[in-house]
């Protein structure tokens, strides 16, 4: 086992309630000065800053092929920048070792991604308690200790709350509720940030709007920071601030300059 | 961790491919097994064969030879072992007992066996057992005969039957000893051992029922001894084919064997059963180590069958490895979820193959004594089989090692992304 800083050593990233008292330090996310690229080609991103505030939602626009997948990447600290940081809560995942990485994102970052977001094999509770399989932290974090009924009132506040549904395996769910599935885990054990990956766009029209409804009620409710990536521009007026990616990178007019 | 749960779950979610691979798993440690027993088994009972002679004394041929025919009743003596002589070795003060042996004629495929009483008494099997009747007892009469127990049962034979013994050796004979029938008076208990398979006479009675051979031809019907006229004659054989010998201390045996080897009268041969039984085990011996050879090479297509079986799933599951890292999986996570995979489906098979092992054993178990007087004492999983179980698991979580590692890889490449 690796023996760096634990990043729930940080008292500011332990307690998301905790005033902030440095600003920018403890946002929630806080890139600075970012810069990558992979091996031999020519750099992919390059963000002088991009901020998102603890508790905020925020609608991140990209079309595919901007680089989002990878940004994601960087702030899931599966990707270290090879210039500039990336802070989340307060901690800069470069000073944390790979392993010790692994677990400050299972603790403290939820993700629902574009769709297959289930692992076939388990059950549908099984699949919303996974996190606290990984983080003790975050299984922790469940009132009570108890996981199934964590996870069983999270997916009851997605519209899940069937007993029938609970029972059936997820591989014979429809998208919109694997989707919904999805977002319950990555809710559980009350991760500071929850990172959507064009969840929706494997939805129709009517599904879309009602999984954004109920996520964004469980953001609320849980006083969770949402970073909510998709090129489906007519979504972001839910959000209190849209981003785009084309403007907070520079790399990309590079590119086209050249 | 739960590791060991999410491993399981996922081969469930495999049934099929995995169910299949632990049946090539299971049938092969089936077989390796089931050739290591048979194996134990034969050396066991090849060892078991004779126990408690010092000495075996015959003609001088081969050791091998002289072991063949005193021993498992095979093949023939190139010449005899004179009367006197054997008289000579059994009367040395150093000799505690001898068993002569004569041998040469048959009956139904089965060998005559020319003996005296102290065959009951001396002869040991199996680590020092002694002989002992089914029913009946030694022969008395000049025309009494006891049977082996494979004998009785082959042919169905019961106490006072009359047999005829053939001349010579051969299941189909064209000339029997009819004038001078055998009654049956003792049937031994099973042995596992070529006595199972011999007809035993009296020395005396050989040599009755040989009156009227001379040189190998039969006298002409008007100059044949009758069996009752046959009682009245001196019958003390003028030779015997072999003799074991018993010492009265055992230090002394090398003392007899070199006496008899360097005999001067006489061409002899003195073997040590002990030794000659390891010798010809390691010559019988080689093919069952071919035997197990081809087995451990199952086993290994039965792993290699595994590891492809792995393998092949590792694409289909890159998404289901990406998911496990967003909720916070390391890579060494997915390494140990792949090896822990590899364990069970080798655990799993190794356990089905021993119960289907001791399943066959059981299964074959009356056969194989019936017919062909191997006695399988399967036992418990001997410290050896364990080891070898504990070899193939161990060799499955290092080719799962493979496949892990490969996953490890993907995982570190692909992070967060989902691969459809």
């Amino acid at each position: 086992m690796n023996r760096p800083t634990r990043p729930d050593a940080d008292p500011a990233a332990a307690d998301p309630a905790a005033p902030d008292p440095s600003g920018a330090q403890g946002a929630a996310i806080d890139v600075r000065d970012l810069l990558f690229a992979y091996p031999r080609k020519p750099p992919l991103l390059d963000v002088p800053s991009m901020v998102v505030a603890r508790g905020e939602r925020v609608f991140l626009r990209g079309p595919s092929g901007s680089g989002k997948s990878t940004l994601l990447g960087l702030i899931g600290g599966v990707l270290v920048p090879q210039r500039g940081s990336v802070r989340l809560l307060g901690t800069d995942l470069a000073t944390l070792s790979p392993s010790a990485r692994d677990r400050f994102r299972g603790e403290h970052l939820g993700f629902i991604f574009q769709m297959f977001n289930l692992i076939p094999y388990l059950g549908v509770l099984e699949n919303v308690i996974l996190p606290a399989q990984f983080s003790p932290a975050r299984a922790a974090r469940v009132a009570g200790g108890d996981l199934a009924a964590e996870g069983r009132r999270l997916l009851g506040a997605l519209g899940l709350g069937s007993a029938d549904l609970l029972s059936r395996p997820v591989t014979e769910l429809s998208i919109g509720q694997q989707q919904r599935v999805a977002a319950a885990r990555a809710l559980l054990g009350r991760p500071e940030v929850l990172v959507a990956d064009e969840p929706t766009s494997a939805l129709d029209h009517d599904a879309r709007g009602q999984f954004l409804q109920l996520l964004m009620d469980e953001c609320r409710a849980q006083g969770t920071t949402l970073l909510f990536v998709s090129h489906d521009t007519s979504l972001g007026g839910l959000f209190d601030r849209v981003l785009s990616l084309a403007d907070l990178n520079r790399a990309i007019d590079a590119g086209v300059a050249a | 961790m739960k590791t060991l749960t999410l491993a399981f779950r996922s081969l469930r979610n495999r049934r099929t491919t995995a169910l299949l691979t632990l049946a090539a798993i299971a049938v092969s440690v089936a077989l390796l097994l089931g050739v290591q027993k048979t194996r134990t088994a034969a050396r066991e009972g090849f060892a078991n064969t004779v126990s408690g002679v010092d000495l075996i004394v015959g003609a001088r041929s081969g050791q091998l030879n002289l072991l063949l025919y005193s021993v498992f009743r095979v093949g023939d003596a190139t010449a005899n072992v004179s009367w006197e002589t054997y008289q000579k070795v059994a009367g040395r003060s150093d000799v505690a007992w001898t068993i002569p042996l004569s041998l040469g004629d048959s009956h139904r495929g089965f060998r005559v066996l020319g003996t005296n009483l102290d065959y009951f008494r001396h002869y040991r099997f199996a680590g020092g057992r002694d002989l002992t009747f089914e029913t009946g007892k030694p022969f008395s009469d000049l025309y009494d005969a006891v049977l082996g127990a494979e004998v009785a049962q082959q042919l169905g034979y019961r106490l006072g039957d009359p047999i005829v013994i053939a001349h010579g050796l051969g299941k189909v004979s064209f000339a029997n000893h009819e004038d001078k029938p055998f009654r049956i008076v003792g049937i031994l208990a099973r042995t596992g051992t070529p006595v199972d398979r011999t007809v035993h006479v009296s020395l005396e009675a050989l040599t009755a029922i040989h009156l009227d051979w001379q040189s190998g031809m039969r006298a002409l019907p008007g100059a044949r001894v009758d069996a009752e006229t046959a009682r009245t004659m001196a019958l003390t054989p003028t030779s015997i084919t072999a003799f074991m010998v018993g010492m009265e201390n055992r230090v002394m045996t090398f003392g007899l064997q070199r006496a008899v080897n360097e005999y001067r009268q006489e061409a002899l041969l003195a073997i040590i059963p002990g030794v000659a039984l390891t010798q010809l085990w390691n010559l019988v011996g080689i093919a069952d180590t071919a035997l197990m050879i081809i087995a451990a090479f199952v086993v290994l297509a039965g792993l290699l069958g595994m590891l492809t079986a792995i393998l092949t799933s590792l694409n289909e599951r890159r998404r289901e490895m990406a998911i496990l890292r967003s909720v916070g999986a390391q890579p060494r996570h997915v390494f140990t979820l792949l090896i822990t995979e590899a364990g069970l489906l080798a655990t799993g098979g190794v356990a089905a193959g021993v119960a289907l092992c001791y399943g066959l054993i059981a299964a074959a178990r009356p056969l194989l004594e019936r017919r062909f007087g191997i006695f399988l004492e399967p036992g418990g999983l001997t410290g050896y089989d364990m080891a070898l179980l504990g070899a193939i698991i161990l060799a499955a979580l290092l080719m799962g090692a493979l496949p892990a590692w490969r996953a490890y890889r993907n995982t570190l490449s692909d992070g967060l992304t989902l691969r459809v």
